[in-house]
């Protein structure tokens, strides 16, 4: 075959161009540095936490493990056990770093596990209200205004306060907090799908409504949920932390990064600085950290800015 | 030659808070197995809302108000939204104005087909897969195989509305609405997808109801032409007939405002006024204001009249065949 004709066969041929979407969302999303170093706090705080038993000097959990004679010391103080407790000990003698690790833990599930089940449950709400309108919108929309009218941290504080303590207890306070947020956000972007003629289209050809909804319409409304689910967890996390803070969050037998600073505050004016401090600080890296990274993606799954 | 869809005195209203829209007000036409219907009318004539009631389509507030649309012989008006999803797409299918956007961007074409399969059939994927890919290439797509794992941005507008064709063919409708399919394309692609659409008629026998606003796209596709104004067909009859000796005025006029090679340097004949919105219908003829021919007589609704075999005409005033205004 001569060159010429080798050329026109290539634009004759099918061009199916091989970049994904997904593809060019990681490149546009690695070309802001901000939101590159954001995430990279973000991985080394989930491989913390992932990791924390086996990188933590000393099961905090284990009552065993744990020796009165050790609280309250300075970071760098080695402990009774012969470790070293590099940001020093709590008011019951647990090594800090073990108990921020833990804590990690247990703070990102509760996070991530209640933004999850709001996301789905908000999604489906949303987008039933946006396909059927009239009267089933109606009333659902009025139920997320009355939600979203309440203070977020009263309603959780009078629920769990009704609820009780445990990690189940606040994931559902959360959930009820949140999942207002993701209905009324895929109901606004379901709203402009469902004109479209994909779906009348789609009923054209007979398919059921709940596949238009949930195989049609869903995957066209996803990314601004995926937007308000990194905003939102990095809520849910601060909104935890606020409760077990409180003191009707999480119990001191699952110590999340709320429990500890709760914990150390009362020896704050007493010098003992770094129980509440160095929690408080892993808390910020890691709520900074997932609002960097949300950032870049409402930049860069915005179809209005795009370039 | 027996009727696939007999449409009579239908009406489908919209009861918006303003008032009643009669955007559909007593149409009725029929068309038989392989026959080309070319539902010709301005915006807002109505034509587009007749398509969506035979598919039952029409959401609140609007509403089959009364008459009768007949498929094969079975009453649509009045059945269940769940019976109606058993016809649509099986038994008639659509067709739509634009194909940039009638496919579902974030699905493969695999998927859409094969779900437009399985909606009416039990058949495993892999069937199903075999029957989209049969379709493509039915239609003229090139190597389908290929072509089923790509997704709709990879198709040009005329690809993706054979894609479209595609689909509306699946399951071997005996009706297939078409809403303007072809107003989105360029000129050279349109013609490619009439004569397409002609051919795949006449060795299925599918029925076709071409609603359009283009005069001359009905000229070389159509068997029958009716033409709506304001929510009624004013006219109706087999293509040549129609084109050659218009009996009603406005169809006169619309000929009129076609550009054509022996009227060159002539100025363009137009029909004055606007069409009139359906939520304010003049009364009596909805034509009158604008027609030059109009009496007294034209206060009342012109009934349905039969002047010629196998034509209707709506108007106290029909042209002689060969006069024009």
């Amino acid at each position: 075959m001569s060159d010429a004709a080798l050329k026109t066969s290539a634009v004759i041929a099918p061009v199916i161009k091989e970049e994904t979407p997904f593809r060019r969302f990681v490149k546009q999303f690695m070309e802001d540095r901000v939101a590159v170093f954001g995430l990279a706090l973000l991985s080394v705080i989930v491989l913390l936490a992932l990791l924390a038993p086996w990188i933590s000097p000393q099961n905090p959990y284990d009552l065993a493990k744990v020796d009165l004679m050790d609280s309250k010391q300075r970071p760098g103080v080695i402990a009774g056990d012969g470790f070293k407790m590099w940001l020093g000990s709590d008011g019951v003698g647990r090594d800090l770093l073990s108990g921020i690790l833990y804590g990690l833990r247990i703070s990102l599930m509760v996070g991530v596990v209640s933004g999850l089940i709001a996301a789905t449950v908000g999604m489906s709400v949303g987008l039933i209200a946006a396909y059927f309108g009239g009267r089933v919108e109606s009333f659902i929309m009025r139920v997320v205004d009355l939600q979203l009218s309440l203070p977020t941290v009263l309603v959780a504080l009078i629920l769990v306060a009704m609820l009780g303590k445990g990690v189940d207890k606040i994931i559902i306070a959360l959930v009820v907090v949140q999942w207002a947020y993701y209905a009324r956000t895929v109901r606004g972007s379901a709203l402009v799908e469902r004109r479209k003629e994909y779906v009348e289209a789609a009923q054209s050809l007979g398919l059921s409504n709940s596949r238009i909804i949930f195989r049609h319409i869903l995957p066209n409304v996803i990314a601004p949920v995926i937007v308000i689910a990194t905003v939102q967890t990095a809520h849910a996390i601060s909104l935890e932390a606020t409760l077990s803070f409180l003191g009707v969050g999480l119990p001191q037998t699952e110590p999340s990064l709320g429990v500890l600073i709760a914990n150390g505050f009362q020896y704050l004016l007493s010098g003992s600085y770094w129980i509440s401090t160095f929690p408080g600080i892993a808390l910020l890296f890691t709520i900074v950290g997932i609002n960097l990274v949300g950032d870049r993606m409402r930049d860069v799954l915005n179809p209005r800015l795009e370039k | 030659m027996t009727a696939v869809l007999s449409v009579r005195d239908l009406k489908t209203h919209f009861a918006l808070r303003s008032g009643t829209v009669k955007s559909v007000d007593g149409v009725s036409y029929d068309v038989g197995k392989g026959e080309i219907l070319g539902l010709v009318g301005e915006s807002g004539s109505g034509k587009s809302v007749s398509g969506f009631s035979i598919m039952g389509l029409i959401d609140p507030p609007g509403q089959i108000v009364s008459g009768s649309i007949k498929l094969n012989g079975r009453e649509l008006v009045g059945l269940s939204e769940a019976e109606m999803r058993s016809i649509r797409g099986r038994d008639v299918a659509m067709i739509f104005q634009d194909p940039m956007m009638t496919l579902n961007p974030v699905l493969r074409i695999d998927t859409q087909m094969i779900e437009a399969i399985q909606a009416h059939e039990t058949v495993s994927d892999q069937v199903a897969r075999d029957r989209a890919r049969d379709a493509l290439g039915l239609v003229g797509i090139p190597s389908p195989d290929e072509r089923l794992k790509a997704y709709p941005h990879h198709f040009s507008g005329g690809m993706r509305q054979r894609v479209a064709i595609a689909i509306a063919l699946l399951h071997r409708p005996s009706l297939i609405i078409c809403d303007e399919p072809t107003t989105a394309l360029d000129v050279t692609i349109q013609s490619q997808i009439l004569a397409e659409m002609q051919k795949l008629c006449r060795t299925t026998g599918t029925a076709l109801i071409w609603i359009t606003h283009d005069l001359t796209v009905v000229a070389g596709l159509a068997d029958r032409i009716a033409v709506m104004y304001a929510g009624r067909v004013v006219e109706d009859g087999p293509v040549d007939v129609i084109l050659d000796t218009p009996l009603h005025p406005y169809t006169d006029g619309l000929l009129g405002s076609v550009p054509s090679r022996g009227k060159r340097g002539e100025p363009l004949r137009q029909i004055p006024g606007a069409a009139p919105s359906p939520a304010r219908l003049p009364e009596g003829c909805a034509f009158r204001p604008r027609c030059g021919y109009a009496s007294d007589k034209c206060m009342t609704v012109p009934e349905q009249s039969f002047p010629l075999a196998g034509r209707s005409i709506r108007c106290h005033h029909p042209l002689k065949p060969g006069v024009r205004a």
